[in-house]
C-alpha cells in the first residue's frame, strides 16, 4: 500500500506545483491546499500505514497504528488551515486593491507606482 | 611599550584636532599639528647613533589569545623609514600651513586625516605582526582616499580617490592572502621569526603564491606597472598631500615590504625576475610617458612612478646577492645600498619638487606647463629650488641623484655577469633598458624645468600676477634642496648612519656589523662605464629635448593605443553596468521565475543527490495490504485533483478541492487516524465554506491562458517535483533504520500520563508545547486576518505619505 500512496503523493505534488506555478492568485491559493494534503498524506505514509486499530488503549488490542505521526499531522492541519485562511483574505484584499488577481498585472502596477 | 604608544601618537592627536581648530580659530590649525611629526622625529633621531647595536622592540598585545600584537621592531631600516616619514611629515605639516587657508578650508579634517595617515605609515614600517602590517596598510589606503578626496565636491577629486582605493585595495587584500599562506607555512606572524624560519616556508608547496600574491600588494601600492594608473589620477589632492604621500612615503610602502621580505624570498628565482623586471619595465614606461604630461603634477606623478620603479629593479638585483659567491657577491650586495640610498635622494627631491609645482600653482593659478613660462626672473627662489631637484632627478653632479644615479647603473650592468636563472640569455638587455630610461628621465626633467621657469612664457595671461611665494612656503623646499647638495658631498656620512644600518637589515645574512659593508661612495669614481653611460644620457638627452617640439606629437598615437586607464574604465563599467545587466537577465521581479528557479534546484540537487549517494531503493517488505477501500478513496482522489487542474469556473474548482480534502480524510479513516479525520472533516468544511464566504469578493475563475512554452515549463517542473517525492517516499519506507519511538508512548500513556486516546496524550501531554504555539499559529493568523480587513488608509493620505 506504501507504495501505491507514494505515486499518489507525487501525483498531488506535481498538481499542486503546476498550480502553485501559474498567474492567478485563486489558483495558487489552491494549489497551497493541495500541497498540505499531499505532506500530510506523506507523512501518515512515511510513519507506516500497517496498524490494525486505531491508536487509543483498548483490551485486546495489540498491532495499533504509530500515535507519533498522527499528532504531527494534527498540528500541521491546523497550521495549515490558519494560513490557508490568511492567504486567502491576503488575495481577497489585493484583488480589491489592486482589481486584479493576476501575478503578472500586479507587478506591473506595483511597478508603476513606484 | 611606549615605543608603540608612539605610533599611535599622531592618531591620538588627531582627536584633539577640531577642538583646536574650534577654539582656536584665529591660529592655524596646522602650527599645533607641527608638534607631533617634531617630537616624534627628534624621538627616532635619538636612535641613530647606536642603531646596530641591537633591534628596539616594543611589544602591546591585541588580542593575546589569537596571538595578535601590535609589535614595534626597529632596526636600521624601520628607523629609516621612520625618521623619512616623520622628517618629511614636519616639512610638510609646515608648507601646509602657508598653502591652505585659514579660512576658505577645512582644516580639522585635512590634518585629522593627514595624522591618521602618519600612524598608520608608522605602523606599516615597524609592524613586526604580519596582520597588524595589514591593518596598518589598509589604513594607509583609506587615509589616502580621504586625502585624495579632500575637495569632494570636484568630480575628479572622487574619482582619482575611488580608483586610488579600488587599485591600492585589491592589492591589500591579495597581500593578505600571501600574508596568511607565509603565516600558515612558517607557524609564526612574526616577520623576525618567519626568517629565521626561511628554509621551512621555501619549502612550501603554495611558495610561489606567496611571492605574487604578497608581491601583488607591494606594486599595486608602489605603483609599479601595470598598477600605476591610480598615482597620475591622485594628484587631485593637495598638494602637500601629494608631496608627502604620493611621492616620499605611502608609495614606498610597498619598497619598504620588498626590502623587509628579500631575506625570506629572495632565494626563489621568481622573486628576483619579478622584482627586477616590473622594476625595469616600470622605469622605462614612466619615465617615457612623464614627457607626454602637460600638467605639473601630473610630470612629477609619472617621474614618481619611474624612480619607484628603479629602486624597486635595484631591490630585485639585490636579492641576487643571496645566491653567488664573493666577489660578485660584493656587486649585488651593493644594489641594496644603491636601493636605500636613492629611496632617501628621490624623497628629498621629490619632495622639493611637487612644494614648487603647489607653489608655481598657488602663485600663478595654474599648472599647465602649456600656459606657463618666463618665470625664472619672477620667482628666482622657486627657481633655484626647481633647478636643483629636477638636476638631482636627472642624475647629474653636483646633486645626489648623480651618486645614486651611477650606483644604479653598476647594479645594473652587473646583472649581464650574472649567470643563474637563465640571466645570460636576458641579461644583457637590461642594462640598456636602463639606460634608454635614464635618457628620458634626463628628458623630463629638463622639460618640467624648461617650459615652466625659461623660455618666452607670457606672464601677463596668467590667471594670478606670479610674484615670489611667501617665504614660510619656501622654507620646507628649502631645506629640501640643501640636503639634496649636502648629501652630494657627505655621502658617506648619510651612509654610515642611516644606509648601512638598514642595509644590514635587510641582509642580515651578509653581514656581521656595518663595517662589513665595502662601499664608500664617491662623486669622482674613476673612468668607469658608468660615468661613460653617464655621458651618453646627457648628451642624447640633450639632443632630444632640442628636438622635443619634433617628436613630441608620437605620444598621441602611442598613447591612445596603449592606454590602461581604457582597461581599468572598461573593466569599472564591466562590473557595474554588465554585471547589473546579468542580474538583471533573471531577477525579473517575477514571483513565478524565482518560484522555478526553486523549485528546478531542489529536483535537482535531490535527486542528483539520491542517485549519487546510492541512496535510491526499493523494496514492498512490510508493506501493509492494497485494498479495495484504498483503490477506491485514491480514485476519488485523483480524480477530483484533475477537475481542480481543468475546472474553468471557481465554484467547481472549489468544490472539487473540497472532494480531495474529504476523500483525504476517508484515508486517515482507512488509516485508523480517528482524530485526524474529524480535524480533517471539519477544517475541510471550514476551509470549503471560507472560500465559498469569500466568493463573491474573490475574482472570477480567470486562467489567464499560458502561452504554450510556458505551460509545458511550469508541467516539467512540477512532473519533476512530483517524481522527486515518489522517489523519496520509495527509498525512505524501504530502508527504516531504527524502530519507532512510539512503543515508549504505547506502553506509558495510561500508567505514566493517565490516558487512554495516545494521540491526545501525545498532542497536550507529552509534546504539548507543539500544540501551544500551534494555538498561538492561530491566534496570529486570526489577528491578522482582522487587521487586514478592518485597517485600511484611504487612498489620499497613502499618497502623501509616499511624497514624503
Amino acid at each position: 500500500m506504501e507504495v501505491v500512496m507514494s505515486f499518489a503523493i507525487g501525483f498531488l505534488f506535481m498538481a499542486a506545483v503546476y498550480l502553485i506555478l501559474s498567474k492567478s492568485i485563486l489558483r495558487i491559493i489552491i494549489g497551497t491546499g493541495l500541497l498540505s494534503h499531499g505532506a500530510h498524506l506523506l507523512i501518515l505514509t512515511m510513519g507506516g500505514l500497517g496498524g490494525e486499530a486505531p491508536p487509543v488503549l483498548a483490551d485486546g488490542v495489540t498491532n495499533m497504528a504509530d500515535p507519533l505521526p498522527q499528532a504531527l499531522i494534527l498540528t500541521a492541519i491546523v497550521i495549515s488551515f490558519g494560513v490557508t485562511a490568511f492567504f486567502l483574505v491576503l488575495a481577497y484584499r489585493a484583488y480589491q486593491e489592486l482589481g486584479t488577481d493576476n501575478l503578472d498585472e500586479i507587478r506591473r502596477i506595483l511597478a508603476d507606482d513606484d | 611599550m611606549n615605543q608603540v604608544l608612539l605610533i599611535f601618537l599622531p592618531v591620538l592627536f588627531a582627536l584633539f584636532v577640531p577642538l583646536l581648530y574650534k577654539t582656536f580659530s584665529r591660529i592655524h590649525t596646522g602650527w599645533f599639528v607641527l608638534l607631533v611629526p617634531l617630537t616624534l622625529a627628534i624621538y627616532y633621531a635619538r636612535f641613530i647613533p647606536n642603531i646596530t647595536e641591537g633591534p628596539y622592540t616594543s611589544t602591546f598585545y591585541w588580542v593575546k589569545s589569537l596571538d595578535l600584537s601590535v609589535t614595534s621592531y626597529l632596526d636600521g631600516l624601520s628607523l629609516l623609514f621612520s625618521l623619512l616619514i616623520t622628517i618629511i611629515g614636519s616639512l610638510v605639516v609646515l608648507y601646509s600651513i602657508f598653502y591652505l587657508d585659514r579660512k576658505k578650508e577645512q582644516l580639522h579634517n585635512f590634518y585629522f586625516y593627514l595624522l591618521m595617515f602618519m600612524t598608520a605609515m608608522l605602523g606599516v614600517v615597524q609592524s613586526d605582526h604580519l596582520i597588524s602590517l595589514y591593518l596598518f596598510w589598509e589604513l594607509t589606503s583609506i587615509s589616502s582616499f580621504l586625502l585624495i578626496g579632500y575637495w569632494y565636491n570636484r568630480d575628479r577629486s572622487r574619482f582619482g580617490a575611488l580608483k586610488s582605493m579600488m587599485i591600492t585595495v585589491f592589492g591589500g587584500l591579495m597581500m593578505l592572502g600571501g600574508f596568511l599562506l607565509l603565516a600558515q607555512a612558517g607557524g609564526s606572524y612574526s616577520i623576525r621569526e618567519l626568517i629565521a624560519n626561511g628554509s621551512v616556508i621555501a619549502d612550501s608547496p603554495y611558495f610561489i603564491w606567496m611571492i605574487v600574491l604578497i608581491l601583488l600588494g607591494a606594486f599595486t601600492k608602489s605603483a609599479q606597472f601595470p598598477f600605476y594608473i591610480w598615482l597620475p589620477d591622485a594628484m587631485e589632492a593637495p598638494t602637500p598631500v601629494s608631496a608627502y604621500l604620493h611621492s616620499a612615503t605611502m608609495v614606498k610602502a610597498g619598497i619598504y615590504l620588498v626590502a623587509r621580505l628579500t631575506p625570506l624570498f629572495a632565494v626563489s628565482e621568481y622573486w628576483i625576475w619579478l622584482v627586477v623586471l616590473s622594476g625595469l619595465i616600470t622605469l622605462f614606461w614612466g619615465s617615457f610617458f612623464a614627457v607626454k604630461q602637460t600638467d605639473l603634477k601630473g610630470i612629477l606623478a609619472f617621474s614618481t612612478v619611474s624612480q619607484l620603479g628603479m629602486i624597486m629593479a635595484m631591490l630585485g638585483a639585490a636579492g641576487i646577492a643571496f645566491h653567488v659567491e664573493s666577489p660578485q657577491k660584493t656587486i649585488f650586495a651593493f644594489a641594496a645600498y644603491a636601493a636605500i640610498f636613492h629611496l632617501v635622494n628621490h624623497a628629498t627631491f621629490k619632495g622639493s619638487l611637487f612644494m614648487v609645482a603647489g607653489i608655481v600653482d598657488h602663485e600663478t593659478g595654474t599648472r599647465d606647463i602649456r600656459k606657463l613660462g618666463g618665470l625664472m626672473s619672477l620667482m628666482p627662489i622657486s627657481f633655484t629650488i626647481a633647478a636643483i631637484g629636477s638636476l638631482a632627478m636627472a642624475g647629474l653632479p653636483p646633486f645626489n641623484g648623480f651618486l645614486s644615479k651611477e650606483l644604479f647603473l653598476t647594479s645594473m650592468l652587473s646583472l649581464k655577469e650574472f649567470s643563474l636563472f637563465n640571466f645570460s640569455t636576458w641579461g644583457p638587455i637590461l642594462p640598456w633598458v636602463a639606460f634608454v630610461a635614464s635618457i628620458f628621465t634626463f628628458v623630463y626633467c629638463l622639460y618640467f624645468l624648461y617650459y615652466t621657469f625659461m623660455g618666452k612664457g607670457n606672464t601677463s595671461k596668467l590667471p594670478k600676477k606670479p610674484h615670489e611665494a611667501p617665504i614660510g612656503m619656501l622654507i620646507s623646499p628649502i631645506i629640501l634642496a640643501s640636503l639634496v647638495v649636502a648629501i652630494f658631498f657627505i655621502p658617506n656620512v648619510i651612509g654610515k648612519y642611516f644606509i648601512k644600518p638598514a642595509v644590514l637589515a635587510m641582509q642580515p645574512q651578509l653581514y656581521e656589523t656595518i663595517d662589513d659593508i665595502p662601499i664608500h661612495v664617491q662623486a669622482w669614481h674613476g673612468w668607469t662605464t658608468e660615468l661613460q653611460m653617464t655621458i651618453g644620457i646627457v648628451v642624447i638627452g640633450f639632443l632630444l629635448f632640442i628636438t622635443l617640439k619634433k617628436w613630441q606629437p608620437i605620444y598621441r598615437f602611442v598613447s591612445e593605443k596603449w592606454s590602461l586607464n581604457g582597461l581599468y574604465n572598461r573593466l569599472m563599467r564591466f562590473a557595474d553596468v554588465d554585471s547589473q545587466k546579468l542580474s538583471n537577465l533573471y531577477m525579473t521581479g517575477s514571483m513565478r521565475h524565482y518560484l522555478m528557479y526553486m523549485f528546478a534546484f531542489m529536483v535537482v540537487a535531490v535527486i542528483s543527490t539520491l542517485f549519487m549517494s546510492n541512496g535510491f531503493n526499493y523494496s514492498t517488505a512490510n508493506t501493509a495490504e492494497v485494498g479495495i477501500f484504498e483503490i477506491a478513496t485514491l480514485i476519488v482522489m485523483i480524480i477530483g485533483t484533475l477537475t481542480v487542474l481543468i475546472a474553468r469556473t471557481r465554484l467547481t474548482a472549489i468544490i472539487a478541492l473540497g472532494a480531495v480534502g474529504y476523500s483525504v480524510a476517508l484515508f486517515f479513516i482507512i488509516f485508523n487516524a480517528p482524530d485526524l479525520a474529524l480535524t480533517q472533516l471539519v477544517i475541510e468544511t471550514v476551509s470549503v465554506a471560507l472560500f465559498l464566504l469569500a466568493f463573491y469578493h474573490l475574482p472570477k475563475m480567470s486562467r489567464h491562458e499560458e502561452r504554450m512554452p510556458f505551460k509545458i515549463n511550469n508541467f516539467l517542473i512540477a512532473l519533476g517535483v512530483g517524481v522527486m517525492v515518489t522517489l523519496v517516499a520509495l527509498s525512505a519506507q524501504s530502508q527504516k533504520l531504527l524502530p519507532s519511538i512510539s512503543q515508549y508512548y504505547k506502553d506509558t500513556v495510561y500508567t505514566k500520563a493517565g490516558g487512554g486516546n495516545i494521540v491526545n496524550v501525545i498532542l497536550v501531554d507529552y509534546r504539548g508545547f507543539d500544540t501551544l504555539f500551534e494555538i498561538t499559529v492561530l491566534a496570529i493568523a486570526g489577528m491578522a486576518i482582522l487587521g487586514m480587513i478592518k485597517l485600511r488608509r484611504p487612498k489620499k493620505e497613502k499618497k502623501t505619505h509616499e511624497t514624503k
